[in-house]
């Protein structure tokens, strides 16, 4: 007899937790749409920005004052990135730029793991991680807490590239950048406030994944996990990443459980790549993502 | 034409003269009179890394196909010539080898299949794909490593016929020998059609099918010669330099450092790959060296793998920025600066 109830309660899980794969990746899509850098640093900065707030609190410091202190921390850390990494490698190849924020990573995580020392701090943000129970499924409070606020960012950006100026600057350059230019728009300017929005949402996502992991090194590994849910969704759309990342939290959750065991277990490592990688041979730019056009 | 290949094989240039020094030095002085400490710690990673360098090189610096999976092929090499060993007891060590070689090739083209639909960022990430389930097949499986409990293997002793090379000086000229020769015939190959055929898709794929390249034989050819000569590093990696391996060692971490080799170096030049892969060696030595005189006791293991992470980073960013076209380019710039001399038509 197949248990249906085990089904759903792998696949809500599935799905909660591929929320926070999305909250990751939005941050890699709002980089990668307006400048064509893929940042692999993001994960570099989730860390750092997890790890300045815990040590901060530990210190003593109260929570909305740490937590306004890590985003100024953040968007200085993301106009800082832009003057010096970016600003002098514009106009390269973007393969040369990925190097770079993977040089950047190594930065990074160095500097945040020496300033603030290598071990593993807890994080509490005042929601236990008890699960409930909805008609005989088990759901866990935090993941429930990360999906809110995951949908909560996604509807802000929504609505802040919608009715702000930035925003609309935000899109007319992710929309063609010469014509941005041509019409006056400052390129450095909006990448260094993309930056910092970037910086944001690597504290959104560096304390929604804190809370659950623990705030250590293999935090900046969450990166890793984003990736599939990039190539699913397509590097630039907001609504794939979304999308991909329920996709992958819930491929993996299911392929561990129902297909893990034929094979020892522990495929949840690769299980995302490969269907990641399967779907790309029919879709080669990912669901939303948008189809290159080349000419000779 | 006749008299013209007579000069240049008659006269000695400067250039053979250099490469005769140089492997009288190799052979004849560095075993010798090297310790045992730089001949293990120094000389024979800086061989093995230079050959995965240069493996790597030929996908990503002449092909232009970034892959960030190396060290799943160097890991493949060092678990097949294991099992060849120890499964097909008959065969010679160097067939053991080459044959090792060949399934990380086999394995480097399954995984280089994609390169056929994706390019660029798609494609890299997709490379992770080989780096993440090669690890994990060789954890779990206790057929690779003959069912220790933690997938470690411990390398036999390198021997050739009668000939044994067990001592740190002995494994290093069997590095060296090999090292060498792969990478001369690296050097013939991407002087070939073949060679030429991944510049050509390296600089513009669609332009390079128009004047008839053959996309498909191309791209798998990067892929499966690179992984060959990532393969047989893995071998030696495992066999000179280690001679005890688990699969944790493999892991992206091991990649991201050649690709740094790479790039430190200098992308799509073979000499680069060797100057890039010393510096990497002898970088962190220095660093601690350093660190330990400047600062004492504060300087302990942790602060000095964070700042050697940081100091690598930056210098990746630093040489992107400066030189991307890596150490060679300041060297060449160096000793044209000293005296000038002909370029060749490919550098490489």
């Amino acid at each position: 007899m197949f248990d249906y109830q085990f089904l759903i309660e792998v696949l809500i899980g599935g799905l909660l937790s591929g929320v926070m794969y999305s909250l990751v990746a939005i941050g890699f899509v709002l980089i990668y749409k307006t400048s064509g850098v893929l940042n692999f640093a993001q994960g570099a900065m989730l860390l750092f920005a997890a790890l300045t707030f815990v040590s901060l609190v530990e210190r003593g410091t109260p929570f909305a004052a740490a937590l306004a202190a890590t985003l100024a921390i953040m968007i200085v850390l993301g106009i800082a990135v832009e003057r010096t990494v970016l600003r002098p490698l514009v106009n390269q190849p973007p393969i040369t730029l990925f190097m770079a924020t993977l040089g950047l990573s190594y930065v990074i995580e160095g500097a945040a793991q020496l300033l603030w020392g290598t071990q593993v701090h807890g994080l509490d943000i005042g929601i236990s991680d008890t699960p409930f129970d909805v008609a005989g499924v088990l759901i866990s409070r935090l993941d429930l807490f990360a999906a809110a606020v995951a949908g909560g960012l996604v509807a802000l950006f929504a609505l802040f590239f919608r009715y702000t100026r930035t925003g609309l600057s935000f899109r007319a350059v992710a929309d063609d950048q010469f014509a941005a230019l041509a019409v006056g728009l400052r390129l450095p300017r909006v990448w260094g406030a993309v930056w910092a929005v970037a910086g944001i949402v690597a504290l959104v996502g560096g304390l929604s994944w804190g809370a659950r992991l623990g705030v250590q090194f293999s935090l900046s590994l969450v990166v890793l996990k984003a990736l599939p849910v990039l190539v699913l969704g397509g590097f630039d759309s907001i609504a794939g990443a979304i999308v991909g990342g329920l996709l992958v939290g819930a491929i993996e959750k299911l392929a561990e459980v129902y297909v893990g065991p034929f094979f020892g277990g522990g495929i949840e490592v690769w299980a995302a790549y490969v269907v990641a990688l399967g779907f790309l041979l029919i879709r080669p730019s990912g669901l939303f993502g948008q189809k290159l056009v080349e000419r000779v | 034409m006749a008299l013209l290949a007579s000069t240049k094989t008659n006269r000695p240039t400067a250039e053979t003269l250099w490469i005769g020094i140089g492997i009288v030095v190799a052979y004849g002085v560095v075993p010798l009179a090297g310790s045992d400490y730089l001949l293990d710690a120094v000389l024979t990673p800086f061989l093995v890394l230079a050959l995965a360098a240069v493996g790597l090189n030929v996908l990503t610096g002449y092909a232009g196909q970034v892959s960030l999976g190396s060290a799943a092929f160097l890991a493949v090499g060092a678990y097949a010539a294991y099992n060849l060993h120890l499964r097909v007891p008959g065969l010679p060590l160097l067939v053991d080898v080459v044959l090792a070689g060949g399934i990380a090739a086999a394995i480097g083209i399954v995984f280089g299949l994609p390169s056929l639909r994706l390019r660029g960022f798609y494609l890299a990430v997709s490379t992770l794909a080989a780096q993440f389930f090669v690890q994990w097949a060789l954890t779990k499986f206790g057929w690779f490593s003959n069912d220790n409990p933690s997938g470690v293997i411990d390398a036999p002793v390198l021997r050739i016929g009668s000939v044994s090379f067990a001592t740190a000086a002995e494994r290093y000229v069997f590095s060296l020998t090999i090292v060498v020769v792969l990478t001369l015939l690296t050097l013939r190959l991407l002087r070939s059609q073949s060679g030429r055929n991944f510049i050509a898709v390296r600089d513009h794929e669609i332009a390079a099918k128009v004047i008839g390249v053959p996309l498909l034989r191309t791209k798998l050819l990067a892929f499966g010669i690179s992984s060959f000569l990532i393969g047989v590093a893995g071998v030696l990696w495992a066999f000179a330099y280690l001679r005890t391996v688990e699969p944790a060692g493999f892991n992206l971490d091991r990649s991201f450092q050649i690709l740094f080799i790479i790039i430190i170096g200098g992308l799509a030049s073979l000499r680069g790959s060797f100057i890039g892969a010393a510096f990497i060696v002898v970088f962190p030595l220095l660093l601690s060296r350093i660190g330990a005189a400047v600062l004492g006791r504060v300087f302990d293991s942790g602060v000095l793998e964070m700042s050697q992470h940081i100091v690598i980073g930056a210098l990746i960013i630093v040489f992107l920025i400066a030189e991307p076209r890596g150490l060679i380019a300041l060297w060449d710039r160096a000793w044209s600066a000293l005296r000038p001399a002909r370029r060749p038509a490919i550098p490489t």
